[in-house]
């Protein structure tokens, strides 16, 4: 916030009394009435969206299911039954407590609470387990579950795209509650969250997400959407955290860009909770009293969200100034480029600004924090409406184009990212040939193993013989050491670096 | 002193190589690719069971089925050999007792053993040699980042008076004196050597020991028979070490990301120096930041467990010890007076010892030498090999036997 400090330093050495007077004395406010409406929204991050789209789909995917069936009790193992469990299978917990960190390094696994009577499945971390649930493949789905006392994140994922995570409630869980990140394509849903260091729900490095419908409250952050591109957060109940909600560019960090983010319908309600965060992290900088609160992230929509009761500022736009315990970031573009405010509700907000707010307000005689402050000074970006509220460097935003973003339904895709696939050289049978076995045999000279050639002239047309022997070797050579056993490959794997190998000619 | 040596050196060299040349075949370059490469169309380019998966924004960082970044390949198999022997012939330096290999041997994980690596002359160097493995991927070089490009990262050991102290104008004299390499250069680059008096030009020496350098491919650990998919590729204890350091109380893996373990960025972390040595500001001098003050190139830990003793100079001999410096509470090791912007996710996990057990237990599934390749066995200047010295030195430490 060292800029504005600096901008209005500069403005009172100007002349104090020119600027005193226009804030004391505003423009008369001009009653417009349009004669047409105004154009649709357009965005980048609605492209792939809308291109997909043959017929309005929301949200509408599930993980894929096989029809086998897990059904874990109290006293079992979540972890065996996922353990057990192949892609496609739904693991139902049932009623009861669970002491464990469960992690699923397998596609499209479901896991699912039963929720008998108000009675969830209880993870409980019992303070010294670091996270409940670890996923890190496709497809996964994490529903019904009470997570409760664990160290560090209650719900995270490390990459893994279309992945659910719905209706779970988090109490108290240390650093993050719900923590996609890496991911492509996700819905984080009807989850209640609270007391959290961190974000109640972090999004971050990630592309096409929907965070809709959570309710998230007694935390830092409420709802921090980090370095993404297409997310989609509407109709949360956000109140009593520190800052409510967030879009940052977080700097540091190898995915360098966020934008497209639209904040709509959402309840930034009383955040006025006492900065309990970890010192050193970035929202330990945050005042108390934040409403919205967007960092160098680009193309933000703040849309009809009711922001009330926001004891500093309701909706905050910056740059790393912010950020002022990290070190800088020289590929990373610091400001929030274009803007967007459209028709909020902003009631009672800045009532009682924090500390760091309050000395920043008094350089230009104010002690009530404003609605809405841009504290770069953007010139590229728009407000609809602007009469309506406290500003402060907004003055050189325009008129949004735009009223309302109601052709983005969704930021998630229409249907689930398919594996990668028809590009070239990706046959498995030729990649675990050059990948792996490579490193031991060579067409035609000696390596560790003997030469491709004589494999061929002694297989054939018996690929099935090679991945045999390959699965399980025994020594045949003297003048070979014996091969190690590939049975880490799978049976498919194995029979397509075969057929890869007999068929090679140089 | 130094001009004197040359003196001597260079025609003594000229004596050895006609000596070789008298004596020995001519090489003949290998005309295949090396593991881990296809050749396609003359050129080799890289083949890995990684490619099958995606990647967010193609930035090569994620989780275990994650795909790669951006890679360096498409060299020719002759281009790649001759880089294998430019890389371990110390005809490279100044006086003929430094190769590419002295700090980056094969045997000790393409890194020196030494938390401070040693040029020539004995001089020891500032900082630790990084390890080769997987430089194919990487987008910045040194400890301070301040290469783009394997070929700009060169200049520094090459020319630099403390390492090898060779200069662009002898190296190219030296090269071109030795009619042993003129006939290599001329089957790596047969287009720019069609003139009889064709001479070895330098970029054709970086691009060689750069294609040499993006074949040192590691991706067959056992961790990466677990992330393909083989569940029983680890042991439970490595698998509750692997999910300590992804977990968000450890944080290994915000910096250290799969694939690569690494996610390229600079950290500033505040590990200490060895006793004695003066603190090291990194990052802050080639980025010109004062905020990187003391920070360093997130490095890669494939084959961490061969590349002891840890840190960017060496403060830690153990991945024991280099492990618990992230649970001794954020900035403890920083020196009065120093103000540094220490990452974010430097904290206080408070981990205990079970746990920093089981991170080293998953750190040592990170190895994988399968494509490692050999030394030449006879060098085109004549020299001999001269990496064993400090690889042997090692092994005695350890009481193993010497790899020979």
């Amino acid at each position: 916030m060292n800029k504005i400090v600096a901008i209005v330093g500069a403005l009172v050495l100007l002349g104090g009394g020119y600027y005193l007077g226009k804030s004391n004395q505003p423009e008369p406010t001009v009653i417009k009435v349009p004669t047409a409406p105004k154009a649709e929204f357009t965005s980048t991050g609605a492209a792939e969206v809308a291109a997909a789209a043959g017929a309005v789909s929301v949200r509408a995917w599930e993980t894929p299911t096989s029809g086998e069936l897990i059904v874990v009790k109290d006293g079992e193992s979540i972890q065996d039954a996922v353990k057990a469990a192949q892609p496609g299978a739904v693991i139902k917990v049932m009623p009861g407590t669970y002491r464990e960190t469960v992690y699923i390094d397998k596609d499209n696994i479901t896991l699912s609470g039963v929720i008998e009577r108000g009675n969830y499945p209880v993870m409980d971390g019992e303070g010294v387990r670091n996270d409940a649930v670890l996923y890190s493949g496709n497809g996964v789905t994490v529903e019904n579950l009470y997570i409760t006392k664990y160290k560090g994140n209650a719900i995270m994922g490390q990459a893994g795209n279309n992945y659910i995570i719905r209706n779970n409630i988090i109490v108290d869980t240390g650093v993050y509650g719900i923590f996609p990140q890496l991911g492509k394509n996700g819905i984080v849903a009807h989850n209640v969250i609270s007391g959290i260091e961190d974000a109640a729900i972090y999004v971050g490095m990630s592309d096409n997400v929907d965070v809709v419908y959570n309710q998230v409250f007694d935390s830092v952050a409420g709802i921090e959407i980090e370095n993404s591109r297409a997310a989609l957060v509407e109709g949360n109940f956000v109140y009593n955290n520190t800052g409510g909600i967030l879009a940052f560019i977080t700097p540091g960090l190898p995915i360098k860009t966020c934008g497209d983010v639209i904040i709509r319908n959402n309840f930034v309600v009383d955040n006025n909770h006492e900065n309990f965060a970890i010192p050193g992290s970035l929202v330990s900088n945050i005042p108390s009293g934040t409403g919205v609160l967007v960092m160098a992230c680009d193309d933000v929509v703040v849309e009809q969200n009711i922001i009330s009761g926001n004891d500093s500022v309701g909706i905050t736009f910056t740059d790393f100034s912010l950020a002022g315990n990290a070190a800088k970031d020289q590929d990373a573009d610091p400001n929030p480029n274009r803007p967007k405010i459209l028709n909020n509700i902003m009631q009672d907000n800045g009532n009682n600004p924090a500390p760091v707010v309050r000395a920043i307000l008094a350089t230009q005689m104010l002690t009530r924090g404003p609605d809405i402050v841009d504290t770069v000074g953007m010139d590229d970006g728009c407000i609809l409406n602007p009469e309506r509220y406290r500003t402060l460097g907004l003055d050189n935003y325009g008129e949004c184009d735009f009223a309302n973003t109601k052709s983005v339904l969704t930021y998630t895709l229409p249907e689930p990212v398919p594996p990668r696939l028809n590009e070239s050289n990706m046959e498995k049978g030729k990649l675990a040939y050059y990948g792996v076995c490579a490193g031991c045999h060579a067409y035609g000279s000696r390596m560790i193993g003997p030469p491709t050639q004589i494999i061929q002239a002694l297989y054939m047309d018996n690929p099935e013989g090679i991945a045999a022997y390959a699965a399980s070797p025994v020594k045949k050579r003297d003048d070979y050491p014996e091969m190690p056993p590939q049975g880490h490959l799978d049976d498919e794997t194995l029979l397509e670096a075969a057929k890869f190998m007999l068929e090679l000619t140089k | 002193m130094k001009h004197l040596l040359q003196l001597i050196f260079i025609p003594l060299l000229l004596g050895a190589a006609a000596g070789a040349g008298a004596a020995g075949e001519p090489i003949v370059l290998n005309d295949d690719c090396p593991p881990g490469f296809e050749l396609t169309a003359g050129h080799c380019e890289l083949r890995s069971l990684y490619q099958m998966y995606p990647s967010l924004q193609d930035a090569g960082v994620g989780g275990l089925k994650t795909g790669l970044p951006q890679w360096r390949d498409g060299f020719t198999p002759q281009q790649t050999d001759l880089g294998r022997y430019l890389f371990f012939d110390p005809v490279l330096s100044r006086d003929g007792t430094v190769s590419c290999a002295t700090c980056h041997a094969p045997d000790k994980g393409f890194s020196d053993g030494l938390g401070r690596s040693v040029g020539i002359n004995g001089s020891v160097l500032p900082r630790s040699a990084p390890t080769l493995w997987n430089v194919a991927f990487l987008n910045s070089f040194f400890w301070d980042g301040r290469a783009t490009s394997l070929e700009g990262q060169m200049l520094g050991p090459l020319f630099d008076k403390h390492e090898m102290g060779s200069d662009p104008q002898l190296l190219l004299e030296t090269l071109n004196g030795l009619p042993a390499y003129r006939q290599l250069f001329a089957q790596a680059y047969p287009e720019d050597f069609v003139a009889a008096d064709a001479q070895i030009r330098l970029d054709q020496v970086y691009a060689a020991i750069a294609a040499f350098q993006v074949t040192l491919i590691s991706l067959n650990s056992r961790y990466d028979q677990y992330a393909h998919g083989y569940a029983d590729a680890l042991t439970e204890p490595e698998i509750e070490g692997l999910n300590i350091f992804r977990s968000f109380v450890a944080r290994c893996a915000e910096c250290h990301t799969p694939p690569l373990f690494t996610n390229q960025q600079i950290a500033v972390l505040g590990t200490p120096e060895p006793v004695g040595m003066p603190f090291d500001p990194g990052a802050e001098v080639p980025l010109n930041e004062p905020t990187q003050r003391g920070g360093f190139k997130v490095p890669t830990l494939r084959n961490i467990e061969l590349t002891a003793p840890y840190m960017h100079s060496g403060r830690f001999a153990t991945l024991r010890e280099a492990v618990a410096f992230y649970t001794g509470g954020r900035g403890h090791a920083v020196p009065e007076g120093e103000e540094l912007k220490i990452h974010w996710h430097i904290w206080e996990p408070n981990l205990t010892d079970e746990e920093l057990d089981r991170l080293v237990d998953f750190l040592k599934t990170l190895t994988d030498e399968s494509f490692k390749p050999e030394p030449p066995r006879q060098l085109p200047s004549g020299l001999g090999l001269v990496h064993f010295e400090v690889a042997d030195a090692g092994d005695i430490n350890n009481g193993e036997e010497d790899h020979e």
